[in-house]
C-alpha cells in the first residue's frame, strides 16, 4: 500500500488541503503535490491500463518520461485525454478519469487480450494486412477497434485561450536544475541575456534528492541562493512550467509553457508558445533513468529508483512497505538508504554487478540491508500490485530462485543523458562504454551560420552524471555560450561540490542473461505500447537489422512518450540478437517536441475570428447589413449576392442580372487590383509586361490587357489606363493584386534592373464602385458634378472630377456589356460615394448586384474569367484573343513561348459558346468524351466546361467550353454527360461564345 | 474631407494595455534613388524631413519619414495635407525619376500605449522588440501573426502601427486579445 509519511515531502505545503476527483471518487492531496503523488498518497496505485494487454499499470516514473500514467484531465471544454499525471499539477477541483479500460479500471475485459499475446506479436498489423481481406474486415478490425487506442477525444470546442510569444536571447538556458543554474549563473557573468527554461514548477531538478553538498550548502539551499541572484541579474530571465520542445536551425527554439494548466479559468492563457531565437542554447536536460528488462517489470509497484526516492522526498509518498531494489549500478542504493531511513523495510538490494563494493553499497550494508551480488530479478509476482520477487543469478536462466515478499520494487538500469534537445538539429553521440550510455560527441555538435556549434551540453546532458563533474562541466557550458555569443567567459570559477564516489556501472539488457521466452514476454521495454524483449528479438529473427524498421515493426518508442525509457534498452536488445556493438545499431531520430504539446499552443492566436485574416472593403459592413450572402475571393469577401425577402440565391441572381440590363446595378469592385506604373521607362516595362502594346496609349484612355507569363499561359487580365505622361494605372483581377504587383517588381528587380519604373500596389488605396445598366448615366448626372455624357466621357476613357462633392476618377469601362462607369475614390470615402449613389438610384431602380451576377453578365457577353476559362495551361490564342496580341512589337512576356509547336497546334482545345438544345444548365467543369478509350483504357475527352449559368436574360442554359478544334466546328453538337445518376446526356450546339449584344451597341452609347 | 471615416472609425481597447485607431492619418509612399544628388535636399525642402538611414525614421514639423526598403520612404503627415504633399514631392523631383503617391487611404494606423506594450507586440511579431534592440527613431517593416505590418515607437511607452486597411479589424483584434487582461508575461523590465 502506497502512503504519505509525515516528516517528508520538501515540494508540499501540508498546511493546505487540496480536494479532487480520480473517477469519480473524492480524494485529497496537498498543495504541491502531482497528481500521480496525491494519488499515490491516497493509496491509488494502479493509474491505468496498458494500451494492447490491457494490463493494470502504475507510475513507473516521476516526470515527463512517465508511460503509463497517462489520464484524462478535465471535463467539457477543457476535457484533454492522454495527461501524465506525473507532470499534472494538482489543484483543487481537479477532476480525473482513467483511460483504457472497460468497464472499469479494476476488472477490464480487454485484459484477456493478455491471454491472446501469443496472436499479437510484433509486426502482427502489417501481418494482418497481408491477410485475405476479409479476414481483416470481418475479425481483425472490429477486435481491434474495440481494445486499442489509449484516451477519449475531447467532443466540446477547447474553453481556453492560447498565445505566442516572440523571444530573443543571447543563451537559452534548458533546465533549471542545478546544472542549468551553474550554466546559466556563468552565462549570466559573461554578459550576455540569458533565458532559463525550467519545465516543471520547481527549480534545483534531482539534486536536492540526490543529496551531495555545492558550495559547503546542502543543495536545496544552494538552489536558493542562486536563484536569488539569478533574479537579481538584469540580464536573465527565469521560467518555470516552460519546456524546450524543440530546437531548429539558426538558433530558433520553440518553448511550451503551461502558464494556467494548474489554474484553469482564471482568465490567463492557458498555454504559452515562446518561439525563441537564441546565440547559443545550453541545454541542462539531466538524464533519464533506464528501467530494467525483467518479466513482470509492469506490475503496479515496480518503479525506477530515482522516481521512488523522487515520491518519499518531494511528496512523501512511500511507493510501498517492503522494497526490493534491483539495479546494476551505484545510485539505486540511495533509494534503499533513503526507504530504510523512512522507516520503510528494504528487504534485499539485488545487484547484478559480481562484486559490488563502493561507498554507497557499503553504507547500505552498514545500515544492516541484505545486498546481493551477482543477483536479479528472475520475476515479479502480483497482478495488480507486487505481492513478491523470484531472486536469481544474474548469469543464469533464472529458472530457480528465492522467493521474496515485498510490495515495491526499486529498478535502475543506469542513466541515459538527455540528449533530445542536442540531437534534434543534428548533433551527434558517442557510445560511452564504462558509463553504458550514448552521450553528445562535443566535437560533432549542430552548428550554425558561423559555422561554430550552437547547442551546448551541460552537466548530466553531457554524461557528467556526479554532482562534483556535473556542475564544473555546466560552467564550462555556460561560460562558452556566453562567449560563443558575442559576450565574455567569466573567469569566476565553477561552485565546489561534494558527493560521495561511485562505482562502475555494469550494462544489463536482459535480467537474468540466460532468460528463456517464457520470461522474455514478460519483460516489458516500451510499456506505453506493450513492446517486450520477445517482440525486438523476433524482430531481428525476422530480418529488421536497421533499428527505425524496427522501431516502426515493433513499434517501440512510438508511443506518446517517445520511448524515453524504452529506446536505449530496446536497441541494445536488438543488438545482442544482432550480435552487433550497441553504437553499431545507433539510435532512433529524436524529433521535437520533447514531451507532448497542445493543439491549442501551436495555434496560437488563429481561431474564431483569427483563425484567417478576413480582407474587408470600405462598404463590407453595408453588404453586411444589406442581405450580401458572401462568396470568399482570396482572403477577402465578396457579396455573392444580396438576398431580398425570401428569395433563393439563383432568385436573387436572376433579379441582380434582369435589373442591371434594364435599369441599373450597383457594383462593389474595389478588391480589384490596381498597380501605379511610373518612370520614364515605364511605357517600355508595359510592352513587355502585356501582350498588347500599352506605350502607345495616349492619356484619358483605358485599354484591356492580357498578361502572360515567360512560358505564354495566361496569368492576369485587366484595364490600362494611362494617367500621365510616364504614368499608367494597371489593373488586375482581385486575387492577381499581390501577385501581380510581386511578378512586376521581379521582373524589375532581378532582370531589368536599370529600366527606371517605379511601381506601387494602391489596391486599397481606393474604393471602387461600378455604376451599370441602360440608366448609369442617369443615376451619375443625378449625383451631379461631373459631365458623362458620351462627348465629354466617352467609352473606354477616364476623367477626374467631383462626384457629388467627392474627389473621384471615372473609368468608363464594361465588364457586362452595359453602360458602365467604374468610380474610383479614396477609400476613406468610398461608403459616403456608395450612399450618395445609392441615394441618387432610387427614382432609377437601382439595385446592388454581386459576384454572380457579374458572372452571369460576363459571361451572357462572353468575357473571360481569369481562373474560369484559364487553369495555368491556358494561352490567349486558345480563347480566341488573338486581337489582344500585338503584331507590332518585338516581344513581350510569353510570346516566344507561345510560338512553341505545341502551343501553334492546330489540335488544341479552344474556347466556344455552348447551347443546350433542352436549354438545361450543364454542370460546371463537366468534361466532353469523345470516341474510344486512350492508352490507360480510359475514355477519350474532347473538351471541357469552363463557365456555365443560368442567363435570365435569354432564358435558358448558357456556357462556355474548351472544346477540340472548337471554332472550327460551329453548329455542331456535342454530348455532355450531366452525372445526375441516370447516366443522362445533354445535347449541346456549338456556338459562338458572345450570346448577347454581339455588336456592343449597348456598352457605348 | 471631414467625411473620411478610418477602416477602425475611432475603436479603441482597454487591456493590460489600450489599443485604439489613430484615425485617419497622412501617409505618401515616396520611391526614388535615396542617395541621388539632391533627392535629400528635395524631401527636406517638401516635407522638412531628413531622409531616414536603413531601419531609421525622422520626424520634423508634426511629420515623419520612415525608411521603407533601399528606394522607398513612407512619409506620414496630416490626413489632409497628403495629397498636397505627395504633389509637392512630385515637383520637388521633378528633374529625377521618382515615384510619390498618396497612400493614405491604403492603410491603418493604430496605437498601442502601456506598460506591457513591448510584450503585446512580441506576442504578434518575430521582430526583437525589446528595449535593446528596439526604440523610437526605429522604424520596423515585419508582420503581425498572419499580415504585413510596419512600426516604430513614438516614445518608449508606445508602438504606432501600419497595416493594410483591408485588414484593420483583422489587426485590432489581434492586437486586442494579445493585450487582454491575464496574459501579462512580465517579459521586459517595468516602464520599458
Amino acid at each position: 500500500m502506497s502512503a504519505r509519511l509525515e516528516g517528508y515531502g520538501r515540494l508540499i505545503d501540508r498546511s493546505q488541503r487540496v480536494s479532487f476527483q480520480f473517477n469519480g471518487k473524492r480524494l485529497r492531496g496537498y498543495a504541491g503535490d502531482t497528481l500521480a503523488s496525491a494519488l499515490m498518497g491516497a493509496g491509488q496505485l494502479v493509474l491505468g491500463r496498458s494500451f494492447k494487454y490491457h494490463r493494470p499499470r502504475g507510475a513507473v516514473a516521476s516526470g515527463g518520461e512517465e508511460p503509463n500514467a497517462l489520464i484524462g484531465l478535465g471535463r467539457d471544454g477543457r476535457f484533454e485525454p492522454d495527461q501524465r499525471a506525473t507532470t499534472t499539477e494538482l489543484f483543487d477541483g481537479l477532476e480525473a478519469v482513467s483511460q483504457n479500460h472497460w468497464p472499469s479500471l479494476a476488472f477490464d475485459v480487454g485484459e484477456l487480450n493478455t491471454l491472446a499475446a501469443r496472436v499479437l506479436p510484433a509486426g502482427f498489423y502489417y501481418k494482418t494486412f497481408m491477410a485475405p481481406r476479409g479476414a481483416w474486415v470481418k475479425i481483425f478490425e472490429p477486435f481491434i477497434r474495440m481494445s486499442a487506442g489509449l484516451g477519449r477525444v475531447p467532443e466540446t470546442a477547447d474553453a481556453d485561450r492560447y498565445e505566442y510569444l516572440y523571444a530573443h536571447y543571447d543563451v537559452v538556458v534548458v533546465g533549471g536544475g542545478v546544472a542549468g543554474l551553474v550554466a546559466a549563473r556563468a552565462a549570466a557573468a559573461g554578459g550576455a541575456k540569458v533565458l532559463v527554461l525550467e519545465q516543471s514548477a520547481h527549480w534545483g531538478g534531482r539534486a536536492p534528492v540526490d543529496g551531495g553538498e555545492i558550495d559547503g550548502l546542502a543543495p536545496d539551499n544552494w538552489v536558493k541562493t542562486a536563484l536569488e541572484d539569478l533574479e537579481k541579474a538584469p540580464n536573465v530571465t527565469l521560467r518555470n512550467r516552460a519546456m524546450a520542445a524543440g530546437v531548429y536551425d539558426h538558433g530558433y527554439l520553440l518553448a511550451y509553457e503551461r502558464v494556467a494548466d494548474h489554474t484553469p479559468g482564471d482568465g490567463r492563457p492557458r498555454h504559452r508558445l515562446w518561439r525563441i531565437r537564441a546565440g547559443r542554447i545550453v541545454t541542462a536536460t539531466g538524464a533519464l533513468e533506464r528501467p530494467l528488462a525483467f518479466a513482470g517489470n509492469d506490475v503496479p509497484g515496480v518503479m525506477l529508483a530515482s522516481a521512488m526516492r523522487d515520491y518519499l522526498v518531494n511528496w512523501g509518498v512511500a511507493v510501498g512497505q517492503r522494497i526490493v531494489v534491483v539495479t546494476n549500478n551505484d545510485d539505486a542504493y540511495r533509494t534503499a538508504l533513503a526507504m530504510q531511513a523512512a522507516g520503510r523495510e528494504v528487504a534485499a538490494v539485488l545487484d547484478a554487478r559480481e562484486r559490488v563494493t563502493g561507498a554507497l553499497p557499503d553504507a547500505a550494508r552498514a545500515a544492516g540491508i541484505d545486498v546481493r551480488e551477482g543477483h536479479a530479478i528472475a520475476e515479479v509476482r502480483g497482478h495488480s500490485r507486487v505481492k513478491s520477487v523470484l531472486a536469481a543469478r544474474q548469469k543464469g536462466a533464472g529458472k530457480a530462485g528465492e522467493e521474496i515478499a515485498c510490495d515495491a520494487v526499486a529498478m535502475s538500469g543506469g542513466w541515459s543523458p538527455v540528449v533530445h534537445l542536442w540531437s534534434h538539429c543534428g548533433g551527434k553521440l558517442l557510445w560511452d562504454d564504462d558509463a553504458a550510455m550514448f552521450r553528445p560527441d562535443p566535437d560533432r555538435a549542430p552548428t550554425g551560420a558561423d559555422g561554430a556549434g550552437f547547442v551546448l551540453t551541460a552537466g548530466a546532458a553531457s554524461g557528467a552524471l556526479r554532482l562534483d563533474a556535473t556542475l564544473a562541466d555546466a560552467h564550462a557550458a555556460g561560460k562558452a555560450a556566453a562567449k560563443g555569443a558575442g559576450g565574455k567567459a567569466t573567469r569566476k570559477a565553477a561552485p565546489k561540490a561534494v558527493c560521495e564516489p561511485e562505482a562502475a556501472i555494469e550494462p544489463v539488457w536482459i535480467m537474468p542473461a540466460e532468460a528463456g521466452p517464457e520470461k522474455r514476454m514478460k519483460m516489458w521495454l516500451d510499456y506505453q505500447n506493450d513492446v517486450k524483449v520477445s517482440d525486438v528479438q523476433l524482430a531481428a529473427r525476422e530480418g529488421y537489422e536497421s533499428v527505425e524498421h524496427t522501431k516502426r515493426y515493433t513499434t517501440l518508442g512510438m508511443a506518446t512518450d517517445q520511448g524515453k525509457l524504452s529506446n536505449i534498452n530496446g536497441l541494445a536488445v536488438l543488438s545482442q540478437a544482432l550480435h552487433k556493438p550497441i553504437p553499431e545499431t545507433g539510435t532512433t531520430t529524436f524529433r521535437p517536441p520533447y514531451t507532448p504539446i497542445s493543439f491549442g499552443a501551436i495555434a496560437g492566436e488563429a481561431r474564431g475570428d483569427l483563425f484567417q485574416p478576413l480582407r474587408r472593403t470600405a462598404m463590407h459592413e453595408w453588404h453586411e447589413a444589406n442581405g450580401a450572402f458572401w462568396e470568399p475571393v482570396g482572403h477577402w469577401r465578396r457579396p455573392y449576392c444580396y438576398l431580398r425577402g425570401g428569395e433563393s440565391h439563383a432568385e436573387a441572381v436572376a433579379r441582380e442580372v434582369s435589373n442591371t440590363r434594364e435599369n441599373v446595378g450597383l457594383l462593389d469592385a474595389s478588391t480589384l487590383g490596381k498597380i501605379l506604373v511610373k518612370g520614364p521607362d515605364a511605357g517600355r516595362f508595359l510592352d513587355m509586361m502585356y501582350t498588347n502594346m500599352m506605350s502607345t496609349l495616349p492619356v484619358g484612355k483605358c485599354r484591356y490587357g492580357l498578361m502572360c507569363s515567360e512560358n505564354g499561359f495566361l496569368i492576369d487580365d485587366g484595364v490600362v489606363a494611362r494617367v500621365g505622361e510616364d504614368e499608367w494605372l494597371c489593373h488586375t483581377t482581385t486575387g492577381g493584386a499581390d501577385r501581380i504587383h510581386g511578378h512586376m517588381e521581379e521582373w524589375l528587380q532581378t532582370e531589368w534592373w536599370d529600366w527606371k519604373v517605379y511601381t506601387a500596389n494602391l489596391t486599397e488605396q481606393y474604393a471602387q464602385i461600378a455604376v451599370v445598366g441602360p440608366k448609369a448615366r442617369q443615376v451619375l448626372q443625378a449625383v451631379g458634378g461631373m459631365d458623362v455624357s458620351k462627348e465629354a466621357l466617352p467609352f473606354m476613357q477616364w476623367k477626374d472630377g467631383r462626384l457629388g462633392g467627392l474627389p473621384v476618377r471615372i473609368y468608363r469601362i464594361s465588364f457586362s456589356g452595359e453602360l458602365s462607369y467604374e468610380i474610383a475614390v479614396d477609400a476613406n470615402l468610398g461608403q459616403g460615394l456608395w450612399d450618395r449613389l445609392r441615394e441618387a438610384g432610387m427614382g432609377f431602380g437601382m439595385m446592388p448586384y454581386g459576384t454572380e451576377a457579374l458572372h452571369v453578365l460576363r459571361a451572357e457577353k462572353g468575357f473571360i474569367m481569369i481562373g474560369d476559362e484559364t487553369d495555368g495551361t491556358v494561352i490567349p490564342q486558345d480563347l480566341g484573343l488573338n486581337w489582344a496580341l500585338s503584331k507590332k512589337k518585338d516581344d513581350y512576356l510569353g510570346k516566344r513561348a507561345q510560338e512553341r509547336s505545341h502551343m501553334a497546334d492546330p489540335e488544341r482545345w479552344r474556347l466556344v459558346g455552348l447551347e443546350t438544345t433542352d436549354s438545361s444548365v450543364l454542370p460546371d467543369g463537366a468534361y466532353i468524351p469523345a470516341h474510344g478509350k486512350n492508352a490507360n483504357g480510359q475514355q477519350n475527352t474532347q473538351g471541357r466546361v469552363t463557365s456555365t449559368y443560368y442567363s435570365p436574360t435569354l432564358g435558358r442554359g448558357i456556357a462556355m467550353a474548351l472544346i477540340h478544334r472548337g471554332p472550327e466546328r460551329m453548329g455542331e453538337t456535342v454530348g455532355v454527360p450531366v452525372h445526375d445518376g441516370t447516366g443522362r446526356v445533354v445535347e449541346a450546339k456549338i456556338v459562338e461564345t458572345c450570346f448577347y449584344d454581339k455588336e456592343g451597341a449597348k456598352q457605348d452609347v | 474631407m471631414s467625411e473620411a471615416v478610418s477602416a477602425l472609425a475611432g475603436a479603441t481597447y482597454d487591456g493590460y494595455c489600450k489599443v485604439s485607431d489613430a484615425g485617419p492619418v497622412g501617409m505618401v509612399t515616396l520611391r526614388g534613388d535615396l542617395a541621388a544628388k539632391g533627392f535629400g535636399a528635395a524631401v527636406k525642402k517638401a516635407t522638412g524631413c531628413a531622409v531616414p538611414g536603413q531601419g531609421a525614421l525622422t520626424s520634423a514639423k508634426g511629420r515623419r519619414l520612415a525608411w521603407m526598403s533601399p528606394d522607398e520612404l513612407l512619409l506620414f503627415c496630416g490626413y489632409d495635407e497628403a495629397g498636397t504633399l505627395a504633389t509637392a514631392l512630385g515637383a520637388a523631383l521633378a528633374g529625377q525619376h521618382a515615384l510619390a503617391v498618396n497612400v493614405s487611404d491604403a492603410r491603418v494606423v493604430l496605437h498601442l500605449e502601456g506598460v506591457g506594450a513591448r510584450e503585446v507586440m512580441a506576442k504578434l511579431t518575430p521582430a526583437d522588440v525589446s528595449p535593446e534592440a528596439f526604440g523610437p527613431g526605429q522604424m520596423r517593416r515585419t508582420r503581425l501573426a498572419q499580415v504585413a505590418a510596419a512600426f516604430h515607437m513614438p516614445d518608449a511607452a508606445r508602438f504606432e502601427i501600419i497595416a493594410f486597411r483591408s485588414v484593420a479589424a483583422y489587426v485590432f483584434e489581434l492586437l486586442s486579445t494579445a493585450a487582454q487582461p491575464g496574459g501579462e508575461v512580465g517579459l521586459f523590465p517595468a516602464g520599458e
